[in-house]
């Protein structure tokens, strides 16, 4: 049994006057791939940024190895070994494909080498002088996933990874999950696509309305995947 | 006597060199407007006061420690830069996330004290201060006579152009402070300790300022009110370079001060207006500038 990586306690979070999460509450042991699930607007990618300390004000707790983040600034957060793949992707415009690739800097040991991210994504070799932007919405995807391989972190966030991309591409960033899963990277990763994330992750949490409103292991699939099912429709 | 379209080639050239002095100015001015806009999201309305404090420092570490040119080359933007830092950190930081209105009321005020308070203690009446010795004399080109100092400040201004525009495009850093200026909140989140960078980024966009107060000093009188005259053309210079864009306010800052040494020779009556006509066109016809991003 390996101890928790990442414990979320009683966590709130307020944009202004707006109370959007009211006592998120999970765990995430080191070398498991877990998800948030949960419909548009129940507070995943809120739950990520409170965890990262940017954008909402927020109160409760969030441990990482054992070390309270709550009060920590972003960028000592990020040091810690926390890396994250925003929902919009974040490529930025005026650096070209591999000025974004080596932007995120280096914060621990045993980061991916640069020919081992082109071994995932092969794409992104024969597009390095290319605006960021330019590049499919498939490939800034993985632009975004790959420069957070480079830095060491252990944890990675992503949020929505599959949104809106052909089911090639979706099943391409699966397998690269299922490989940063055997190479030991722990993922918490935010979906809406239950088939994708039942294919990926060991254990599900569903999130409505800012609370983490329960639990499925993704082995007792079968009856589970009737309650994901019942969650996430519509 | 050479003449060039019925122009004595010495008049010609030597406003065409005055031009290029002025452009200097301009483009180490709006340089450092283009940086601190671009990450800050401020206008640095007191630019100007800065660029006085550099020549005002030079003049300081002169008379009062004996202290000459070269030194005050060094010392001036690292001492303004100071005090630009400690701006940042007690005034600026607090406007995050306000209106525009509120930075330009502030740097605009700030600019009114530290003028006045520079008036009080020298007096408005410019002060000199000579040209350093190595740089003292000029060339005589056949054509015309070139001052070695003016010589001097056009081929240092553009090195200091090109050396902080190759930092910002092809430099690690640079690709911070670029991604920033987009995204400060992801790269904040990557690692980067974004607050502190903003700080060290007005501060150098201070110092820039104070670097040109320092080249000018030898040239025009040192007095309190040098940088509010130059900062109204500066800011024309901005809005037709587009805010916020480095190669813009570089290329547009050396271009207008030609363009404006030579009206003096064509239409002498224009010269003192010819930028803001050029503003007004540009304003109609590309509403962000010349090498503004539209959007
Ligand atoms: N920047 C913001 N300002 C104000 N409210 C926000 C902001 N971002 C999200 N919200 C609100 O917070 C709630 C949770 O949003 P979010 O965390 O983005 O949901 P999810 O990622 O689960 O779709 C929603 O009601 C949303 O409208
Ligand atoms: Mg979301």
């Amino acid at each position: 049994m390996s101890t928790a990586l990442l414990e979320v306690e009683d966590l709130h979070a307020w944009y202004g006057e707006a109370h959007v999460l009211h006592g998120m509450r999970f765990s995430v042991r080191e070398g498991e791939v877990v998800t948030l699930l949960g419909r548009n607007g129940a507070g995943k990618t809120t739950t990520l940024k409170a965890i990262l300390g940017i954008g909402p004000r927020r109160t409760g707790s969030v441990r990482f190895r054992g070390q309270e983040l709550v009060h920590l600034p972003p960028h000592r957060i990020a040091r810690l070994g926390i890396a994250w793949c925003p929902e919009e992707r974040g490529i930025f415009a005026s650096l070209n494909v591999l000025e974004n690739l080596l932007l995120p800097p280096v914060v621990a040991e045993g980061g991916l080498s640069l020919e081992a991210i082109f071994e995932l994504f092969p794409n992104l070799r024969e597009r390095l002088s290319s605006q960021g932007t330019k590049l499919s919405g498939g490939e800034q995807q993985m632009l975004a996933i790959a420069r957070i391989l480079r830095t060491g972190a252990r944890l990675l966030l992503l949020d929505e990874p599959t949104e809106g991309l052909a089911p090639v591409i979706v099943q391409q960033i699966g397998r690269t999950i299922e490989k940063l899963k055997r190479a030991g990277f722990t993922i918490l990763l935010v979906e809406q696509n239950f088939r994708f994330a039942a294919r990926v992750a060991d254990r599900h949490y569903i999130v409505e309305h800012g609370r983490v409103v329960d639990e499925i292991a993704s082995v007792e699939l079968g009856p589970g995947q009737e309650r994901l099912v019942a969650y996430l429709a519509v | 006597m050479t003449e060039l379209l019925g122009i004595p080639a010495p008049v010609l050239f030597g406003q065409l060199l005055l031009g290029l002095i002025n452009g200097a100015f301009y483009a180490i001015l709006s340089l450092g407007l283009a940086v601190i806009f671009g990450l800050l999201n401020i206008i640095n309305f007191t630019h100007g006061a800065q660029y006085m404090m550099g020549a005002f420092t030079a003049w300081m570490l002169l008379n009062w420690a004996g202290l000459g040119y070269w030194w005050a080359l060094l010392l001036a933007p690292l001492f303004v830069g100071l005090t630009g830092i400690l701006i940042e950190r007690f005034l600026l930081k607090r406007l995050a996330g306000l209106d525009h209105l509120y930075g330009l009321l502030l740097t605009f005020g700030l600019a009114l004290v530290i003028q006045g308070l520079y008036r009080n203690e020298f007096g408005s009446t410019g002060l000199p201060y000579a040209i350093p010795a190595e740089l003292r004399g000029g060339q005589n080109l056949g054509f015309m006579f070139l001052p070695n100092y003016r010589a001097w400040v056009v081929v240092v201004s553009l090195a200091v152009c090109l050396a902080t525009w190759l930092v910002i495009e092809k430099t690690r850093l640079g690709s911070y402070l670029r991604a920033a200026t987009e995204n400060p909140t992801l790269v904040q989140a990557m690692g980067i300790d974004v607050p502190r960078m903003v700080t060290l980024t007005y501060g150098f966009g201070v110092a820039l300022a104070a670097f040109a107060g320092v080249l000018a000093a030898p040239i025009y009188q040192v007095s309190p009110l040098m940088g509010a005259d130059l900062i109204i053309v500066v800011f024309a210079v901005v809005v037709i370079g587009g805010m916020g864009s480095i190669l813009g306010s570089i290329l547009t800052g050396f271009g207008l001060g030609v363009i404006e040494g030579l009206t003096k020779v064509f239409w002498p009556e224009a010269s003192s207006t010819v930028i803001f006509v050029i503003m007004a066109i540009v304003l109609l016809l590309r509403p962000a500038g010349l090498f503004g991003r539209t959007g």
